[in-house]
């Protein structure tokens, strides 16, 4: 599904990412770990398309589809999904605005007709019941006042919502407590399925006890250093990135 | 130095210029070389932006009355919701209106306010006297659409009695130069003042929102929330005063003015001042002004907005904050319309 091959990219003058390679197949979940500062935010950006993440070499595709000849927004509506290590607060826009504005976009980038409320009202009541959440969060500004455990439940609401098939979460982990770790692990296992793709990018293993991954890979100093099972995992918590922090 | 007084003397020294230190961003002597010629009579288009909202209208074509001015003018306890029509409808010419406003003890009026440009290049001046009698309550909303040539000014010089509420929210535009400037006798004594807006502008239009309120006596609230959103070559021009006079202890007074700018060369004046000379009293204010969120424009692109959806989205909300505050359900909703028409990305 996700084929990256030999990326270098650069934010300013700074080359982050040196030679990148990944194949992710569909049906699969792997975990990027790496110390601070080996690239991994950047990968999650250069893959969504965030502007001023310079691509300088290699190539990125989804489904054989140029992913970097793409705008962020149409990446989004091929299936690509970025959950923020920091979901954005937005004042003054409910979160149901800004998800059915973000849905029907979607939809009208892919040629399909526009959600009517009715049926989207339906389908945000379905899944907020399915992920445990208080509706009336959904009629709120999107994330004002939120905790950051709320927060991260609400980029798994969107998920769901929006069945993206390219999955990628970024320090989901991040100012989580057990507890809310265990419910976006829950939402995020629930979305698991044979044509669906995920890269979980964490800084520690403790997330990777609650979204088992099919591979891990350690990012350090911009490429893939090493590569194995969760195991990998496993071994990295034990004896820290040093070893690849000093190969590289 | 007014615009009114120029008019009506026919000479241009009259008009206030940048050595005025409150019309120094909004100069109109600069600006006016020679003043035209007085507005012929004229007819408006049927319908203004509210519609049928309310149960009566006072319609101004070229600052001649077309119906009846006493409709502005509320015995004790009686209700009214009223459309006052401002319309410029020709071009290249001046015109000017005086008009009162005066809402006897325990009055509620809602007045829908609409500045309605119909041609290019007019020059209009609005006066509104306005004088609130102890409980009165008034709701003022203004729609300001001049046309983008066009040199308008519109003042209001507002009294209030004991326990009064003045709630007001202006929504503009702008237009070659326009000022809207608001002045409040305020007399402490639990009256009460809301004083909203917000300018859209792009362009080359300019749009003052000039305030000042002086609190007199003591117990006294105040509230503004002022919000702006410039682009192209747009320049938005914020200036509040809130004066705290001697004995006015225990007011409450809260400004705030919150501008983004969205092109290197649209531009901010802004000048928030409060003057405090009593004891005991709660005052702030506070501005800002900045670009669009960058990290909340991506959030939006990577959920699938385009930019310039994203944009839209962004800007509409930040206003939107202006908007909600609006007391009348059917206003507030035609309110948001209008800036939605106007909005600047």
């Amino acid at each position: 599904m996700l084929s990256v091959n030999n990326l270098h990219a650069r934010v300013e003058a700074a080359e982050i990412l040196k030679g990148l390679s990944l194949e992710l197949p569909a049906g699969q979940v792997h975990a990027i770990m790496g110390p601070n500062g080996a690239g991994k935010s950047t990968l999650s950006y250069v893959l969504t398309g965030r502007q001023g993440y310079e691509v300088t070499a290699g190539t990125v595709t989804l489904d054989g589809e140029d992913l970097l000849a793409l705008e962020a927004n149409e990446r989004a509506a091929r299936g690509v999904f970025l959950s923020f290590q920091y979901p954005l607060e937005i004042p003054g826009v409910t979160a149901m605005t800004f998800l059915r504005t973000a849905m029907n976009a979607q939809r009208k980038a892919r040629g399909e007709t526009e959600i009517s409320a009715t049926d989207f009202l339906k389908r945000a009541r379905e899944v907020a019941k399915q992920l445990k959440m208080d509706f009336d969060m959904l009629k709120r500004p999107l994330n004002v006042g939120f905790s950051g455990g709320e927060k991260k439940r609400m980029e798994i609401f969107q998920m769901a919502m929006l069945s993206p098939r390219l999955l990628i979460l970024d320090e989901t982990d991040s100012g989580l407590d057990i507890d809310a770790l265990k419910i976006v692990a829950d939402g995020v296992n629930a979305l698991r399925s044979p044509d669906r793709a995920m890269l979980v990018i964490t800084h520690y293993q403790r997330l990777l006890d609650y979204i088992r991954p099919d591979q891990v890979h350690v990012l350090a100093a911009g490429r893939i250093a090493a590569s194995g099972g969760p195991e990998l995992a496993l071994e990295l918590e034990r004896d820290g990135y040093d070893r690849y922090a000093r190969a590289a | 130095m007014t615009l009114s007084l120029a008019l009506e003397a026919r000479d241009l020294a009259q008009l206030p210029s940048r050595r005025d230190e409150d019309w120094r961003w909004t100069d109109l002597r600069g600006l006016i070389r020679e003043l035209p010629a007085p507005s012929p009579e004229a007819v408006a288009t049927p319908a203004g932006p509210f519609g049928e909202v309310g149960e009566a209208e006072l319609l101004v074509v070229n600052g001649r009355v077309k119906g009846d001015a006493s409709l502005l003018n509320l015995a004790e306890g009686e209700h009214r919701v009223v459309r006052l029509r401002l319309v410029s409808a020709s071009g290249g010419t001046a015109h000017a209106v005086r008009l009162c406003v005066q809402l006897a003890a325990g009055a509620e009026l809602i007045l829908l306010e609409t500045h309605e440009g119909q041609a290019g290049g007019y020059l209009a001046d609005a006066h509104l006297s306005i004088s609130l009698d102890q409980g009165a309550r008034l709701e003022r909303i203004v729609l300001a659409d001049d046309e983008a040539e066009a040199i308008s000014v519109s003042t209001a010089e507002v009294r209030l009695g004991a326990g009064a509420e003045f709630s007001q929210t202006i929504l503009t535009h702008g237009a070659r130069r326009q000022r809207l400037e608001t002045r409040v006798e305020h007399p402490g004594q639990a009256a009460k003042v809301r004083m909203d807006g917000a300018y859209l502008v792009t362009g080359r239009r300019h749009a003052d929102l000039t305030t000042a309120v002086t609190h007199g006596g003591a117990d006294g609230v105040t509230e503004q929330l002022i919000k702006g959103v410039v682009a192209d070559q747009g320049r938005g021009v914020f200036q509040g005063r809130i004066t705290v006079s001697p004995g006015a202890d225990r007011t409450d007074a809260r400004m705030g003015h919150h501008a983004l700018v969205l092109s290197d060369r649209a531009e901010v004046n802004a000048k928030p001042e409060l003057l405090i000379f009593a004891d005991d009293v709660a005052c702030a204010h506070g501005a800002t002004v900045g670009a669009l969120d960058e990290d909340a424009v991506f959030y939006a692109q990577q959920r699938g907005m385009p930019e310039a959806v994203a944009k839209a989205l962004l800007t509409e909300a930040f206003i939107g904050e202006v908007i909600d505050r609006i007391g009348h359900d059917g206003a507030r909703e035609i309110a948001r319309t209008w800036a939605a028409d106007r909005r600047v990305v």
